[in-house]
């Protein structure tokens, strides 16, 4: 049996060969780094433009943006039908292939993420490791903290006025560089499915600007979602008269959550008309032109994969958080389900693209429906069904929560 | 090291590399290394002749191990039915690797249509295999250079190098890439490679009872499949995507897909 039969149903008329090889896991991919490209993008903001209502979010979303950065190559590694042999994708690229400037972008991004935040969190650093230093009778954690602070101010001590001054100077010049760099990762994986001539579907120009559309909405969905649970958590715990640094009381972090919230949430509105207003111009485009392949993509939009794109990506996705978060006098309250929904929708349309246009046949008259491998019987259903997934889902905020540990990241004080 | 002993260095070693990197531009390995530059192997298809016995999947499966089982194949056999309203059904039920033995048209899903001999205005054959593109997509778009044209024009795919990312498997607009269900690599028709160099025929032709394949040379103009293409009508498949296919049909009807 071929492995792609486990989730792969043909109907009418296909080619021998033709399965749905990209599954779940690929869906994972324009899903994640579209997060990691977003939240960088709203760090940016900050940074770059000095929107100085965005500071409290911009950190945040910037360590966020590594956590994600680390985990968005790993559903390509699940994906891979021989993962031993991943670097060869650094070692001999073959760069007519769009795959292959993977390795590059990658790095250069985490390296300007990376180094954006060591700028930002130096004097953080150095405090905390001369401080650890001079302390006596340390413990297990203290020492261990010594250590990763110590190791991570890569041995610059120097924190007068006028190196935070430099400081301060190439956290700009990173977030300059780093949003075109951000928007290339991203848009370059569009460019990875909308270059696929042989995919009627995927091949459009359009493709890596809608990409980096619903990236940025995704992206900043997901760091106002974090950071409402994160000030919900500080919330309940000063509720509980948990003595805490700066925030006093309840109401004072209520106001400045939401303050915050309202502010990001107009941007994400922004971003959010856009990334629809560039996919129904594909849709009618392609219903106007009305080529060769639009008699088979017609009944696959509108007929078999109707509830997915209209109901679940449109109308859930995309109308109802518009109207959840357009409404006036926003509230913490109303912009969880509508974040929530605005997730779902940036998830089901890398889902509709990816499944979506693997589920007609080359020959045009024939259909391949996938079915999800729910319970792992193998290693191969794990990997690429639904609890791979999750993994993949729940692993940045597992780092998010373990750089929080070393970062202030919430910490207004304690960096530039 | 001071200055001018390290500028003295970098010059001889970019010299040193300019140097060799020209030598190699002049001298050309690749070119005296590869087979003759006199051969560029093409396919020619005649679908009249073909009778749907399905010998040439078979025999392509057992030369080029692929489990008889696996319901994926290098090459295979489609069968078209044009009923008297103007419906086309087509299948090519376990890639015809047992040839069509019932008049039922395999619509999938275990669901099947009944043809009744009055209602068909034609029906026929088209055996497919790799197309050996002259501009193949699937070259184009592997990220390692795993799978690479051969300078007699046939596309391969090295099995140590591939990672199995399945990019060469989306680009491909035939439907001729699968994994390998045993090497979990990409696997191709490649008009056995293995053979046509050693001056044998591809197992698919040698198995053609019929003669509905061939497997020829277009830059000897004495080759009887070069003549026929450069002489007669024939046609290629889905010439839109720009691909440059060097399999020709003939008679490739506008119902094929």
């Amino acid at each position: 049996m071929v492995l792609e039969e486990l989730w792969t149903i043909k109907e009418l008329f296909t080619y021998p060969n033709e399965y749905i090889y990209w599954s779940i896991q690929i869906v994972m991919y324009p899903f994640m780094t579209g997060l990691v490209a977003g939240a960088f993008v709203l760090s940016s903001l900050y940074h770059l433009f000095g929107i100085k209502q965005l500071k409290e979010i911009a950190r945040f979303s910037l360590v966020f943006s590594f956590a994600l950065l680390i985990v968005a190559p790993l559903p390509l590694l699940l994906h891979l039908q021989q993962p031993q042999r991943n670097y060869f994708v650094y070692m001999t690229p073959h760069f007519s292939s769009a795959i292959a400037a993977f390795g590059v972008v990658i790095f250069i991004y985490g390296a300007i993420v990376a180094s954006e935040i060591w700028f930002l969190y130096r004097k953080h650093l150095v405090e905390g490791s001369v401080k650890l230093k001079n302390q006596l009778n340390k413990s297990l954690a203290e020492k261990i903290r010594y250590r990763v602070y110590t190791v991570l101010t890569l041995g610059v001590f120097d924190i007068s006025e006028r190196t935070l001054r430099q400081d301060a100077k190439a956290i700009k010049i990173l977030a300059g560089v780093g949003v075109p760099v951000a928007c290339f990762l991203h848009g370059y994986a569009g460019f990875i499915f909308g270059s696929v001539k042989a995919n009627a579907l995927w091949m459009t120009p359009l493709m890596p600007v809608i990409f980096i559309m619903s990236a940025i909405v995704s992206g900043v969905a997901l760091c106002m979602l974090t950071y409402i649970i994160t000030m919900e958590v500080k919330k309940f715990r000063a509720a509980r008269k948990t003595p805490f640094p700066i925030y006093q009381t309840r109401e004072e972090i209520k106001g400045v959550e939401i303050d915050v919230v309202r502010r990001t949430a107009r941007y994400l509105l922004f971003f959010l008309i856009s990334s629809i207003s560039l996919e129904l111009l594909d849709l009618i485009f392609r219903g106007y032109t009305a080529v060769k392949s639009w008699d088979i993509l017609r009944r696959v939009i509108y007929e078999r994969d109707f509830v997915d794109i209209f109901i679940f990506q449109y109308t859930l996705g995309n109308l109802f958080p518009f109207i959840l978060l357009l409404i006036p006098r926003l509230t913490i309250r109303r912009a969880i389900p509508a974040l929530f929904l605005v997730l779902l929708g940036v998830f089901m349309m890398r889902w509709n693209v990816v499944i979506g246009g693997q589920s007609f046949s080359l020959t045009f008259s024939g259909y391949m429906n996938y079915r999800l491998p729910i319970i792992p019987h193998s290693l191969e259903t794990f990997k690429e069904g639904l609890f791979g997934a999750l993994l993949i889902g729940a692993l940045p905020f597992v780092l998010f929560w373990i750089f929080s540990k070393i970062f202030p990241v919430f910490d207004p004080e304690e960096s530039h | 090291m001071n200055r001018r002993d390290f500028l003295n260095l970098s010059l001889k070693g970019l010299a040193g590399i300019t140097l060799a990197k020209g030598l190699d531009e002049i001298f050309q390995p690749r070119e005296g290394l590869a087979s003759s530059k006199l051969v560029r192997w093409v396919f020619l298809v005649d679908t009249y002749k073909c009778i749907g016995c399905g010998f040439c999947v078979k025999a392509c499966k057992l030369e080029n191990e692929i489990p008889l089982e696996a319901n994926v194949s290098r090459t295979w056999v489609e069968r078209y039915v044009v009923t008297r309203g103007g419906r086309v059904f087509a299948d090519t039920p376990k890639e015809a690797r047992d040839g069509f033995t019932t008049s039922r048209v395999d619509l999938g899903m275990g669901r099947y249509q009944d043809m009744k001999r009055e209602n068909i205005d034609k029906a026929f054959f088209v055996p497919k295999l790799c197309n050996q593109c002259a501009k193949p997509p699937c070259v184009q778009v592997c990220p390692v250079g795993a799978t690479y044209q051969t300078a007699d024009g046939v596309s391969l795919v090295d099995r140590k190098w591939c990672i199995g990312c399945g990019y060469c498997i989306m680009a491909c607009p035939y439907g001729m890439r699968f994994f390998h269900p045993v090497y979990q690599v990409a696997e191709k028709c490649n008009f056995c490679y293995h053979r046509i160099t050693k001056g044998m025929k591809p197992a698919c032709v040698q198995a053609c009872p019929t003669g509905a394949r061939k497997i020829g040379n277009i830059k000897d103009p004495q080759d009887p499949v070069a003549n026929i293409i450069m002489t007669q009508r024939v046609s290629i498949h889905k010439p839109e995507y720009g691909t440059n296919p060097q399999v020709y049909f003939i008679g490739l009807s506008e119902e094929v897909r």
